[in-house]
């Protein structure tokens, strides 16, 4: 067990026009969770394989511990890893799949067989251990994948998206298994993923990450309650943000007819207007007809709550909105209603930096 | 005996040999430190390898190359003599001319037939369309001297009164009427090249079938149910969606039959020796390097050849290019 | 999604059940087609079927008439015989040809497949400086015709004194096929899933360890096409046997089917019985390992 620690580590892949991660510093404790979040090609994989070996480090240092592992193959730098299509040995028994890395270190035979027992029965796997991979359904092949990362006993888990290949009934409680195991092990582990629910349910702490540069470290709900920026805002939450623009009054910011408060020093932060983002359940329909008018044009009606889509156009606004309404209130498509933001739970960002301004 | 446990010896000398060679170098450099190991290993894999192609191919080439402007023990140097010689040489020209016939008729027809086959027999039933396969594809299993043999027995003719005929072609022509014709000799309209051509497209065309039929059935079924949606008879499907389809198989064949068709000497070697108008350019070589034992002459057939076939090689390696950009 | 080694996902010789609705695919009149397909399968059967019956038949009977006048009277005995084969095994000398063709065509099938998997794999799974070209050295050389290297061998060899001995042929055929061999396998070796050899990284295998213990098994179907093609192609060569290792005492079959049929050009009987047995170990090598030997062919070039 172990920390892993990031120092300005870079990779350009060669031929490129720039760098796929700049140079990211990261810090992550021992036995944490940490997920690695962002949109394709933000440079999250890499920045797992660069932690794995797979990928050169071009400059910069990649700590495991106390030890500087930057230039160490994969083999020596007691991790394991969990892969996207699993990546079995199709040739292998499953059994010969977990006990293939033990075999490679060279620990007896004996021991081998009794870590593999071990693991396939936290697994369920136990009745599979003659079966080759061909054999087994998706969760199955999941769990061989888990298993062989864990009979490693490893000093860090790397896992790279290892729920896109299931269904999603499978991908909801898989989830739960493996951060039951994680838990349970204390295993540092470095999670990468694309799906922003996965990241907010399984990480301690969650990495947003975009263009190969981290946005902002942090647990799940500080991410959600307090995004450092305008892209960590709108990627973390479903359905994602609504982000308002408008005039700049005192105290306050003008959309249309409505009046939204915003502190005088927040907005006095700010180097060319705000944008004022507002989460879906942070709007509330306004009674009378204080607030901006929308169009409802879809309601999504979930049993809990409802979601109702719609488009305004007034200025500086998106054009469509979504707001979480309460359930079964028979807002009707074509309405138009009123909505007005909870003033408290508003999140400010500058317009030209799109960094967090309250 | 004694021959097949030197076979055995040869066998177990030769490959352990090699797997000795690839586990020492490797334990060498496994030796060395982190950095060097992993620059020098891929050379240690591909060594063996890159050694056999430079020794086999690679400098043979090359020597060729030089040989070719020397006489015929390359004792000394006669410039372009020997292309000079090949150009006023009939027999050279005819085989140029031969060639070219060769290369455009053969793959066309042997895509032709494969591509019949597989869409015809792609319409039987299971065991059918297998054993209809397995009787064009077997051929391949054939050499061009069995091959050779095999069609002699078509080709045949006797000409003495009275004699039967007991080649099958022979048989059936006269039967119907006809005079005993010499068909290995005639000629004219260049008959007997293209009679020696049928037996390369009898080896052939099961090749071209395999390839074309993978590409057919791999045709999205989708595809197809679109297209008779859209109001496409059977035939219009086949030109316009499948044929477009498999487009790149079908290229595929033909360049890789062109090119065996081009380096094909046995069939002519054996069954007319190159006389009466049906010599190739690399039945030329073989009897310029056996038969009158001139080296340069050899050598410049060979660079002849090469140069036909730089055209192909520059293609093929823009196909493989853009398969790996793909990839 | 699966991490099963990829294999053409149909079978191009047809058959095994695995048709879906394709009946209906053309719906062209059937009997066409199947007049059609059983005539150009006749085409292909009648000349080999014409070999096959004459090499069973008496000196007298081959040269006197066709061998279809048999099918007027097949179950007449006496009139079938083992003579020919008789005389060409012991006579000709096809029997020791055929031994020589083993003794030829193994070790020329094993030892270059071996070499072309190692390369192969680095190819596939290393970096290092001019792979790239390497390797569009390789594509190219996939094209030249191999009678480039007869004369400069030739000289090599007699310098060695090679010329003649299994050796030369050996190691002849090997360099001649290693083009084709990497190219095969290094196709095959990329259609692998990359995360596999990762994984055998990050789990601490060698790249020695990766090749033998994951790459190869991963990759019998290639490596059994390209033994079956290299196997036919050697088997079935006159030339390289011809300039290499000649007539007399180390000859290979087609070297004696071809004296055969250039000394005894009149003794038809010999020729069919001599060429059916050059024939006999190719087809059926061919006839057993048919599925690999097509999935090998089209893995190797229909992709892309």
């Amino acid at each position: 067990m172990a920390t892993v620690r990031f120092e300005k580590a870079q990779r350009w892949y060669p031929g490129a026009d720039t760098p796929a991660v700049p140079g990211i510093d990261l810090e992550i404790e021992d036995g944490e969770f940490m997920v690695l979040v962002g949109p394709s090609g933000c440079g999250k994989s890499t920045t797992l394989r660069m932690l794995a070996g797979l990928e050169e480090v071009n400059s910069g240092n990649v700590y495991i511990g106390d030890r500087d592992v930057t230039k160490l193959s994969p083999k020596d730098r007691d991790i394991a890893m969990v892969f996207q299509n699993y990546a079995l040995y199709p040739h292998m028994t499953v059994a010969d799949n977990m006990a293939f890395a033990l075999k490679m270190a060279k620990v007896p035979s004996e021991e081998r067989k009794v870590r593999v027992r071990e693991a396939a029965g936290i697994l369920g796997l136990t009745d599979y251990l003659d079966r080759k991979p061909k054999a087994l359904s998706g969760g199955q092949r999941q769990r061989v994948a888990m298993g062989r990362a864990i009979v490693r006993q490893p000093q860090v888990f790397l896992m790279d998206e290892p729920l896109s290949n299931l269904d999603a009934k499978m991908r909801v409680a898989t989830r739960t298994d493996i951060a039951k195991l994680q838990a349970d092990l204390g295993i540092t582990t470095v999670y990468v993923t694309h799906d922003q629910i996965e990241a907010m349910t399984m990480g301690d702490r969650v990495a947003v990450m975009n263009f190969g540069e981290l946005q902002q470290v942090d647990t799940p709900l500080s991410l959600y309650d307090r995004p450092n920026n305008r892209f960590v805002a709108g990627f973390i939450g479903s359905p994602a943000m609504n982000f308002l623009e408008g005039e700049m009054t005192d105290g306050g910011l003008r959309i249309g007819d409505y009046d939204l408060p915003v502190p005088r020093d927040v907005l006095q932060k700010a180097t060319d207007g705000v944008v004022v983002g507002v989460r879906p359940e942070h709007f509330e329909i306004a009674s009378d007809n204080n607030g901006i008018p929308i169009e409802v044009t879809l309601v999504e009606e979930l049993g809990a709550d409802a979601y109702i889509y719609g488009t305004t156009d007034v200025q500086g606004t998106p054009g469509h909105l979504v707001v979480r309404g309460l359930a079964r209130r028979d807002v009707a498509k074509g309405s138009t209603v009123y909505v007005s933001a909870d003033a408290e739970r508003i999140h400010v960002f500058d317009k030209a930096t799109e960094k967090r301004l309250n | 005996m004694i021959k097949l446990i030197n076979a055995a010896l040869a066998i177990v000398a030769g490959v352990g040999g090699m797997l000795a060679l690839f586990w020492i170098l490797n334990a060498i450099v496994e030796r060395l430190p982190g950095r060097w190991e992993e620059r020098l290993k891929p050379y240690v894999f591909i060594g063996p390898a890159v050694a056999l192609v430079g020794l086999f191919l690679v400098y043979p080439a090359v020597q060729t190359v030089i040989y070719s402007f020397a006489d015929k023990n390359s004792q000394k140097w006669v410039g372009f003599e020997n292309y000079k010689a090949l150009w006023n040489d009939d027999n050279f020209r005819s085989a140029l001319l031969n060639n070219l016939l060769w290369i455009l008729v053969v793959p066309a027809v042997s895509v032709v037939i494969g591509l019949l086959i597989a869409v015809l027999a792609d319409r039987l039933r299971p065991t059918s369309e297998k054993v209809a396969k397995s009787v064009i594809f077997m051929p391949m299993a054939i050499s061009f001297v069995g091959a050779s043999t095999i069609w002699r027995f078509v080709y045949d003719t006797r000409f003495a009164e009275g004699d039967e005929q007991i080649g099958l072609l022979s048989a059936i022509t006269t039967g119907l009427g006809f005079d005993p014709v010499s068909w290995l000799r005639l000629d004219a309209w260049n008959v007997n090249d293209f009679l020696l051509m049928a037996i390369m497209i009898w080896l052939q065309a099961g090749f071209a079938m395999v390839l074309l039929s993978a590409a057919v059935k791999g045709v999205p079924e989708d595809t197809l149910e679109a297209a008779r949606i859209d109001g496409a008879n059977e035939l219009q499907i086949f030109f316009r969606v499948v044929v477009p389809q498999i487009w790149p198989t079908v290229i595929v064949v033909f360049t890789t039959v062109l090119i065996l068709v081009m380096k094909v000497f046995d069939i002519v070697y054996v069954m007319t020796g190159g006389n009466a108008d049906t010599d190739v350019v690399a039945n030329i070589f073989v009897e310029e390097l056996i038969e009158f034992g001139d080296d340069g002459r050899a050598a410049a057939v060979v660079v002849v050849l090469m140069i036909a076939v730089i055209p192909v090689m520059i293609y093929q390696v823009r196909r493989f290019r853009m398969q790996e950009a793909g990839r | 999604m699966t991490q099963a080694a990829p294999t053409v996902d149909v079978d191009p010789m047809g058959g095994e059940g695995q048709k879906p609705p394709r009946a209906q695919r053309f719906t062209l009149g059937s009997v066409v087609v199947r007049a059609t397909v059983a005539l150009l399968c006749l085409l292909w059967l009648v000349p080999t079927i014409g070999l096959l019956v004459s090499s069973f038949r008496s000196e007298e009977a081959v040269k006197e008439d066709g061998w279809w006048t048999v099918f007027a009277s097949p179950l007449e005995f006496s009139q079938w015989t083992l003579d020919s084969y008789d005389s060409v095994i012991f006579d000709q000398g096809m029997g020791s040809a055929f031994l020589n063709s083993i003794v030829v065509t193994v070790p020329a099938t094993i030892i270059p497949i071996m070499i072309a998997a190692f390369a192969a794999y680095a190819f596939t799974f290393m970096r290092f400086p001019g792979r790239d070209l390497l390797f569009i050295l390789v594509v190219g050389l996939l094209v030249v015709p191999l009678q480039v290297a007869f004369v400069p061998l030739l000289r090599l060899f007699s310098q060695y004194e090679l010329n003649g001995t299994f050796l030369a042929v050996w190691l002849a055929h090997a360099g001649f096929g290693m083009p084709l061999a990497i190219y095969i396998l290094r196709n095959y070796m990329a259609s692998l899933p990359h995360e596999i050899i990762e994984s055998a990284a990050v789990d601490g295998a060698s790249h020695f360890r990766t090749f033998w213990s994951l790459v190869v098994p991963m990759s019998v179907p290639a490596l059994a096409a390209y033994a079956i093609f290299q196997f036919l192609w050697v088997w079935n060569d006159l030339l390289v046997a011809l300039l290499f290792l000649g007539a007399g005492e180390n000859e290979v079959v087609t070297i004696n089917l071809r004296d055969l049929i250039g000394d005894l050009g009149q003794e038809w009987h010999l020729l069919t019985a001599g060429a059916f047995i050059s024939m006999v170990l190719p087809l059926a090598v061919f006839f057993a390992l048919q599925r690999y030997f097509v999935r090998g062919l089209t893995a190797g070039s229909v992709k892309g």
